[in-house]
């Protein structure tokens, strides 16, 4: 975990995007705040100086309209949301999670399914695989592709930044940049059933070296992620031990995708047995 | 309406009281309000599947696609049942306004033939797809086909059960302002299922290319 | 296992190997048995049968509106105890003492009760009981229908409560999203009940929807035109009018996704074409203004509770009406901020982040005009100001947090986390509970003839205002810390202070609900010190407060002539020495001269609605089951009642009847 003095979280960004989510949070808060905190001791202030029981305070029980506190009532509001609609406008572009960010070569593609109740990560470009432990070079821009086995998920590794749906049979897509090695935990952010509490991944990033030869690790020791291993792994299961797949069939997570979440031996998905049996 | 005069003692046209001061409006008026009310709603619903058929009518899931199974001259027929019950509507709408009970009974039962022609045409219509393997369950697109079109032919056969209640109602209690007013709402209502017809067949029919 | 008898339904329905479940039934059996042999010992049965059950007086309606609601808030909170409790112990490798399987549950019934059997219809109760007497009508548009929405939102709480004893609840969450909710991942009968409890209720609230709109719209004392209604009428119509156009919505969407566990159809299904995020957008095109259903009549609550406790008029009453109508139309335009985290693209979420801060614009302009209301009155604390007063200062927190998460990239780190939690309890506690019991204080007297302690209810307010900050800003930090909701268990010990504290907090506001259970019995044991003798007890400005409490059947003898806004107060006071009132009706036709000619009547009672609800029931349990014989009976039972009422022909009883027949009373 990491030594920040900060609750972690959101609020102890490891990378780019966490940075700026965070910036935004906390502006938009204090700019916000210029506006509750006057009504909060305005409340308290206006309660107290006109309690029935304050002779000082000059009272105007016909005082109903003034034209001028109407504009200031309407243009208050409207300028800080006009100011912040901007910041929302243009942050959803700038943050876009289809938004590709720079970095430290190589990029690193992952492809990522979430299982009943875990997560795979496939990196495509290097024919390996791992569960529930998201292995990165620090600096390099990640490149997500997201879909699910079955019900809808939502990756999120708080510290990184951005989450996304995923949902079988589509794919989404996020990009995101670890900037210094630790471990960063990650969750699912939308229900799934009855192991979502234990749906939870490690994000390890790695220096380019160590990196390195976690691949070549995983190339040599990793066993074999093909559709009847993938079968296996989307069956119910919560609370397993991270494994890796030092080799993975091309093309299988497009093929999850064209099933659905599912691979049957016709390509066409159909809900599994293993699926029906979920309770 | 009250006249003043003004100072040269020419009379002033005064303004009436606004509509919306005039206080609690009488029964027929408020009954059919409230019932149109009834009728945005259930457009309102009608909406939601269309909204659904929209966005899933490309969603054939390699299964038959629109274009294969709609069979024009047959939606044509029902869709003339529909609209010349809906003018017989109006007629039956004329006869009970003059509380004319002879008129009423005609033109409900013409009414109902052609709406129940209608029903039974969608019926075959949707048989025949389920019977050939096009029935909801092969794809969304026939899902969304089949309750839209399902959820319309289900309101015409209330509004047939509705009318045959109001035949006996006539029968039995007569003409009264109660049961004219309930003959208003029918109309409305099947004029209304009138206007959803036009729309289903215009954006599923028609529209399948 | 399928019988043509029975369905699906087998002894293994019954939690009897479930230690948990089988208490919280045994309990709730108690409870009903015991209530029901209380009233059939003391012989209460014609009285309740005559006088509420098959009442169609508006205020009787809300009364059971409201007490339904308050018995709801019961069950709601003790799962929100349970939720407390478990996340408190289970931290870092505890596994707590309620299950997945229970657990899941139990949040799931916590939103779904809280939402539709509690806010819902604490509201509508509010404004069935208010609204005619506020525009001087003497009952709404249509009684029975009435009666029949009230039932049906009662079928629907007996209906989902049955899942507590005879089978499971939904585990999905209160919105049940598929897939998890198609049969494929939820093939038990939990998310059945759940739909079918929520069609029935969904129907009496679209019918009272239709019921009130048209009651403001149409039965309006002469001379009450549109700036002349009391604020919180307004309210009540842009409400109303959300009703009418958001829940054929619901309707459809659960109704598609019925379809789909039923009858096999692929709306949402993940494979043959099904399309979940298209269930994501229509149920929250619904949800949406839903949220503004609640909160819109708890600003109106607020609008009388302000008004009448400075003794002023309501500060910029123009700008109120036209910022509750904006709210009404924007929050049609709003929806997708509750998934920017789907993936629809910069431009869509940039939208509709955009289109959630303008909303909140007429939300700021309704929080200054409640100041400045204030503002050179002179004030006085009763507890219906207390909660005024909290809920000021709680909903703009709320609605800060609210404007935080429109915010696109900040809702993709916060969106469902504990801080979104934080968020709607935020809104949903400091406006709509706060406003509910505000309302429930301030027309507590003109419903039962005196008023409720105020000692106790502003103990009670102390409670929740305390317990609500002590319970969920330790929720906004720990979503900040990266803690997602519905999460069963946790691994970092370090969020386990914050959910004991938050726990503390959810049992101070269980000391204020149960401080509100004693001030109602204290306050009836001692009600002759708090007599209403008058009918106006607070010095109110409005109608309500110018007939008895309670108010005779019909409301009015007479029908109020109206000349201006705050009607009563103008009675009473006169018009303010330098307007001059006279200048919108100079000149102009008299108004209709009250109708003396006819006798006045009150709508006869009628059982229509009470035994359409109980064919519901049967028919929605019948259908959970798949029990087809006996579904077929209820729908049957359903149309004949329908049917029998439809040839009933004396619906009114004119007044000197109504005497005769009333015990106790001579003509």
């Amino acid at each position: 975990m990491s030594t920040s003095i900060w609750p972690s979280g959101v609020l102890d960004p490891q990378g780019p995007v966490a940075a700026a989510e965070r910036t935004i949070l906390l502006n938009a808060t204090v700019i916000m705040l210029a506006v509750v905190v006057p009504v909060i001791v305005c409340t308290g202030l206006f309660a107290w100086w006109f309690r029935s029981g304050n002779r000082r305070a000059r009272r105007r029980p016909e005082w109903s309209y003034s034209g001028a506190l109407e504009v200031l009532v309407w243009s208050v509001p409207l300028l800080v949301i006009i100011f912040l609609g901007g910041i929302a406008w243009l942050s959803s572009h700038e943050l876009d999670p289809r938004k590709p960010l720079a970095g430290k070569a190589p990029a690193i593609k992952v492809q990522v399914v979430s299982l009943d109740w875990r997560w795979l990560f496939i990196y495509p470009e290097l024919g390996i695989a791992s569960v529930d432990r998201l292995v990165a070079p620090a600096g390099s821009s990640l490149q997500f592709a997201l879909t699910s086995a079955s019900v809808m998920n939502s990756f999120l590794v708080p510290q990184l930044g951005s989450q996304i749906y995923t949902m079988a049979g589509m794919v989404t897509t996020l990009h995101l940049r670890v900037d210094r090695p630790g471990r960063y935990p990650g969750l699912s952010a939308q229900f799934s059933g009855a192991g979502f509490s234990d749906m939870r991944f490690e994000v390890t990033a790695l220096a380019q070296g160590d990196y390195q030869a976690w691949v070549s690790n995983v190339r040599a020791h990793g066993e074999t992620l093909d559709a009847t291993r993938y079968r296996q792994l989307a069956q119910p299961t919560s609370g397993a031990a991270p494994m890796s797949f030092g080799h993975v069939d091309t093309g299988l997570f497009d093929a999850i995708v064209a099933g659905n979440g599912t691979l049957t031996v016709a390509g066409a998905g159909a809900p599994s047995a293993s699926a029906m049996a979920r309770r | 309406m009250s006249t003043t005069v003004t100072a040269d003692g020419i009379p002033a046209r005064a303004p009436k009281t606004p509509r919306s001061e005039r206080g609690p409006a009488p029964t027929r008026i408020v009954v059919s309000y409230g019932f149109w009310l009834f009728l945005l709603s259930d457009i309102i619903l009608f909406a939601a599947f269309f909204a659904a058929y929209a966005v899933l009518a490309k969603h054939t899931a390699g299964g038959p696609t629109g274009p294969q199974l709609f069979d024009r001259e047959h939606v044509l027929i029902e869709t003339a049942c529909l609209l010349s019950s809906s003018f017989t509507c109006g007629m039956l709408g004329l006869a009970f306004e003059r509380r004319h009970a002879l008129f009423t009974y005609l033109f409900g039962a013409t009414t109902f033939v052609l709406g129940a022609a209608f029903v039974a045409l969608e019926v075959s219509e949707l048989g025949h797809l389920i019977a050939t393997d096009a029935g909801p369950q092969r794809s969304a697109f026939l899902s969304a086909f089949f309750a839209l079109v399902g959820l319309h032919g289900l309101h015409v056969a209330v509004g047939l059960a509705w009318l045959l209640a109001m035949g006996a109602q006539v029968a039995t209690i007569g003409l009264v302002p109660l049961v004219v007013q309930r003959l208003r709402c029918f109309a409305l209502f099947w004029h209304a299922l009138d206007i959803v017809w036009i729309g289903v067949f215009t954006i599923v029919y028609l529209g399948a290319r | 296992m399928m019988t043509a008898l029975l369905g699906r339904l087998g002894w293994d329905a019954l939690p009897l190997r479930q230690p948990i479940p089988l208490a919280a039934a045994a309990v709730v059996a108690l409870v009903i048995v015991g209530a029901l042999s209380l009233v059939t010992v003391k012989g209460w049965w014609p009285y309740l049968w005559r006088e509420w059950i098959t009442s169609v007086d508006h205020k009787r309606v809300g009364v059971m509106y409201v007490l339904l609601a308050l018995v709801m808030l019961l069950r709601g909170f003790v799962d929100a105890l349970m939720m407390r409790s478990q996340l408190a112990l289970a931290a870092a490798g505890a596994q707590g003492y309620l299950p997945p399987e229970h657990y899941n549950q139990i949040f799931s019934a916590h939103g779904t009760i809280m939402i539709f059997f509690v806010a819902m219809t604490f509201m509508v109760g509010l404004m069935n009981f208010v609204v005619p007497l506020q525009i001087g009508a003497r009952d709404v548009a249509f009684p029975v229908l009435n009666s029949v929405s009230f039932w049906l939102t009662a079928a629907g709480v007996l209906l989902m409560n049955l899942s507590l004893v005879v089978g499971e609840f939904a585990r999905t969450g209160w919105l049940v999203y598929p897939p998890l909710s198609e049969l494929a991942y939820s093939p038990g009968v939990g998310v059945d009940y759940y739909l079918w409890a929520l069609q029935i209720s969904g129907v009496g609230t679209l019918l009272s929807g239709i019921n009130l709109t048209t009651t403001i719209l149409k039965l309006r004392a002469p001379g009450m035109g549109y700036g002349r209604m009391p604020m919180f009428c307004w309210t009540a119509l842009a409400s109303n009018l959300l009703i009418i156009a958001a829940f054929p919505i619901l309707t459809g969407t659960l109704g598609m996704l019925l379809l789909d566990r039923y009858l096999g159809f692929h709306f949402f299904t993940n494979e043959l074409g099904g399309n979940a995020m298209m269930y994501v957008n229509l149920i929250w095109a619904w949800g949406h203004p839903e949220v503004y259903i609640l909160i819109l009549p708890a600003f109106g609550v607020f609008s009388e509770v302000i008004t009448t406790f400075s003794g002023k008029p309501l500060f910029g009453y123009r700008s109120m009406a036209a910022a509750t109508m904006a709210i009404c139309m924007l929050s049609f335009m709003v929806w997708l901020h509750h998934f920017f985290t789907m993936g629809a693209g910069a431009d869509v979420n940039g939208f509709f982040g955009v289109m959630t801060m303008i909303i909140a614009v007429p939300t700021g302009v309704k929080i200054f005009n409640w100041l400045f209301t204030m503002y050179g009155g002179t004030l006085r604390f009763t507890a219906a100001m207390h909660w005024a007063l909290g809920f000021i200062v709680t909903f703009v927190i709320g609605g800060m947090t609210g404007v935080l998460l429109a915010i696109p990239p900040a809702d993709f780190v916060l969106h469902n986390s504990l801080f979104l939690v934080a968020h709607f309890h935020n809104v949903v506690i400091g406006g709509v509970v706060f406003g509910a019991f505000a309302g429930y204080t301030l027309w507590f007297p003109k419903a039962f003839g005196f008023t409720l302690d105020e000692r106790l209810g502003k103990a009670a307010f102390w409670c929740w205002f305390v317990g609500f900050y002590l319970a969920f800003m330790p929720l906004y930090l720990l979503g900040l810390m990266g803690a997602t909701r519905r999460m069963q268990h946790y691994a970092d010990p370090g969020w386990q202070p914050l959910m004991v504290v938050a726990l503390c907090g959810a049992l101070v506001i269980l000391a204020g609900i149960v401080l509100t259970v004693v001030q109602l019995v204290v306050s009836v044991r001692t009600r002759d010190e708090r007599r209403d003798t008058n009918g106006d007890p607070w010095n109110g400005r409005t109608l309500e407060w110018s007939t008895a409490s309670p108010p005779p059947a019909w409301n009015f003898s007479t029908l109020p002539q109206v000349a201006a806004l705050d009607a009563f107060w103008r009675t009473k006071y006169g018009a303010p020495p330098d307007t001059d009132e006279s200048a919108d009706g100079s000149g102009s036709d008299p108004l209709p001269a009250p109708d003396t000619a006819s006798p006045l009547s009150v709508p006869r009672p009628s059982a229509v609605g009470v035994v359409i609800a109980f064919f519901a029931v049967i028919a929605g349990f019948a259908l959970v089951w798949h029990i087809a014989w006996l579904a077929l009976l209820g729908l049957g039972g359903v149309v004949v009642t329908g049917l029998a009422h439809a040839w009933r022909t004396e619906n009114e009883i004119e007044v000197h009847e109504l005497y005769l027949n009333t015990p106790g009373i001579s003509a």
